[in-house]
């Protein structure tokens, strides 16, 4: 009987081979093949395998390295600002958490393309900081001081505005999941831990820290894969000299310099990359239980 | 130090500066909806032009429409499907389970850009392969069959692939708390499984149910790079539309737009809010 109500899960099972595992396998096929022109004359193509995709890679370690480098620092910013938030959160008042968590999750439902392109009016050369900044007289101050002759602070167009953005975007990927798991800490454990005299650093230090691990991890991966693969934010925020791997993977497939094979490597890297650094990160939580999301 | 304790006024002090980060985009998304010219960073009066003349955009309307209604099917979808799922999942030797529930959270745990590139090429490599196939058949047979292209089809299953595995997430763990002696008891008492399935189970694991769909709405309603790369060059959501529009200049129209889903489901949140106060109060009076 058991078994039997297990056939429920078939049509899903069959839906995941088709529409999650058939497509990666074609993206690892493509990323090792090539497409080429076995006779000049009849302009005929034909499929061949290749490892010349990956050689090909080489020359964008520039923007494999800017892409890790500013989904590292996003996340480590988020994890600053978001694991003090998740444990003020978890100690207000059970109507202030609701609520909390309301306008935590309400922004998603103004689009966010939208709300960093809001960003981008904020941090315009003429701008709304800017323009604020000279009204308060900030901007001729900082000259009068350094000796500069600034019209405006630049901030769009730098790397700062892209983390920013992204820290923006995927915070409360952080919040969320750390707050979950602090808010259902058993108060006992603390409180017997107080008894025993600790003191209340030592409390966060050997309790609340090492109890919240799984949230923390989980938040990590939540803010660093979207951050390590977005083409949005870095296409608004960062122009057009900013290009990361997610701009490059786009391109392939949309873009002037059409090369699925060429994307799907490079999709393939990135993919592997991820995982191993999850895999590691794990590591450290392992025997935790597996860390939630939402 | 106590979880009981509540922070200090420096604490709130940050969570306010935090929530104003959040807030202060959508402050000023919203403000310029209402401003009397193009500029997204002058003011020049207070208008409702843009609110009209959003009405009469058929390309806004339209991704409106699309975006609504792929979230909308996806998510009543992808809750059926994922809440059976989960039921065949819960059932299952861990053999079988674990293995499957690794692949279930695939594409939560991968880039959207992988999924969406990943999905896209499938599509276009099986559709090539359909159409090859139809026009053979227009060669040789001279039966005709209709030919496919990316489009609201791919699109919605897209969502429907991303979405399941939320549900199933939302689902599990009501599935693992409920008692499992709840159902042997309904069928001891005479029900047959599928009676203990509507009366037992479905009551018990509702809220993981409905918090499954919530997620999967938005999440829906949220996502533009899957949708980006499945959607092919005729179907358009919201998001898309913007994007297309980010290379030049967004309209302000797309701030009124965003501004009436937002207010909308603000409105929303503190009836239901309102409500479940209410609801808890009358509770606690009966209970005197």
């Amino acid at each position: 009987m058991k078994s039997k109500r297990s056939l429920l899960a078939t049509p899903y099972v069959i839906w995941m081979a088709l529409f999650t595992v058939i497509p990666i396998l074609m993206m690892v096929v493509y990323a090792f093949t090539q497409e080429i022109v076995v006779d000049a004359e009849t302009g005929e193509k034909a499929v061949r395998f290749t490892l010349n995709n990956f050689a090909q890679m080489g020359a964008y370690t520039v923007v494999f390295l800017r892409s890790f480098k500013l989904a590292l620092v996003s996340t480590a910013v988020c994890l600053l600002i978001g694991y003090p938030v998740a444990y003020l959160m978890a100690k207000e008042g059970p109507q202030f958490q609701k609520i909390a968590m309301a306008l935590i999750m309400l922004p998603m439902w103004m689009n966010f393309l939208l709300r960093t392109y809001a960003w981008m009016s904020i941090l315009e050369n003429t701008g709304l900081l800017n323009r604020l900044f000279k009204a308060i007289g900030l901007i001729d101050l900082v000259n009068h001081i350094m000796g500069t002759n600034l019209q405006f602070f630049p901030m769009i167009n730098t790397q700062g505005a892209v983390v920013l953005g992204m820290v923006y975007n995927y915070l409360p990927f952080m919040i969320l999941p750390i707050y979950s798991v602090i808010v259902k800490l058993d108060n006992s454990l603390l409180e017997a831990a107080q008894d025993l005299g600790a003191g209340s650093s030592r409390v966060f230090r050997k309790i609340i820290l090492p109890l919240s691990l799984p949230g923390v991890l989980s938040g990590i991966t939540m803010v660093f894969v979207p951050a390590v693969s977005t083409f949005a934010i870095s296409r608004l925020l960062g122009g057009n000299n900013l290009m990361l791997l997610g701009n490059l993977i786009e391109m392939q497939f949309v873009g002037t310099a059409y090369n699925p094979h060429l994307g799907s490597a490079i999709s393939l890297v990135m993919m592997v990359v991820v995982v191993i650094c999850m895999a590691v990160m794990n590591r450290f939580g392992e025997g935790e239980e597996q860390a939630v999301i939402l | 130090m106590s979880l009981k304790q509540r922070p200090s006024i420096w604490g709130r002090l940050f969570m306010g500066l935090v929530f104003l980060f959040l807030y202060a985009p959508i402050f000023v998304l919203i403000v310029f909806s209402f401003n009397n010219s193009k500029s997204r960073t002058v003011w020049n009066g207070f208008t409702l032009n843009w609110y009209v003349e959003l009405f009469r955009d058929s390309q806004i309307m339209n991704s409106l429409y699309t975006t609504l209604l792929v979230a909308l099917l996806s998510a009543v979808i992808a809750t059926i499907a994922g809440t059976f799922a989960s039921i065949g999942f819960y059932n299952m030797k861990r053999r079988w389970r674990d293995p499957l529930m690794t692949v279930n959270n695939i594409p939560m745990m991968n880039a959207d850009i992988v999924t969406g590139v990943s999905l896209c090429l499938f599509f276009v490599a099986a559709f090539a392969g359909w159409n090859g196939f139809v026009k053979w058949m227009e060669s040789t047979y001279r039966l005709t069959a209709p030919r496919l292209s990316l489009g609201f089809g791919t699109l919605l299953i897209a969502h429907i692939s991303f979405n399941i595995p939320y549900v199933i997430l939302s689902v599990m763990p009501k599935l693992r708390q409920m008692d499992k002696n709840l159902i042997d008891a309904a069928q001891d008492l005479g029900c047959t499984w599928m009676q203990a399935f509507w009366k037992v189970v479905v009551p018990e694991i509702k809220p993981g149910i409905i918090n499954g769909m919530l997620i999967a709405f938005t999440m829906s309603v949220d996502d533009f790079v899957i949708s980006y790369f499945t959607a092919g060059a005729k179907t358009s959501t919201l998001a898309m539309t913007i994007y297309g529009m980010a290379k030049r200049r967004i309209s302000p129209k797309m701030n009124a737009v965003s501004t009436l889903l937002f207010v909308t489901v603000l409105i929303l949140l503190i009836i239901v809010n309102v409500r479940q106060a209410h609801q808890e109060k009358a509770m606690a009076k009966q209970k005197k």
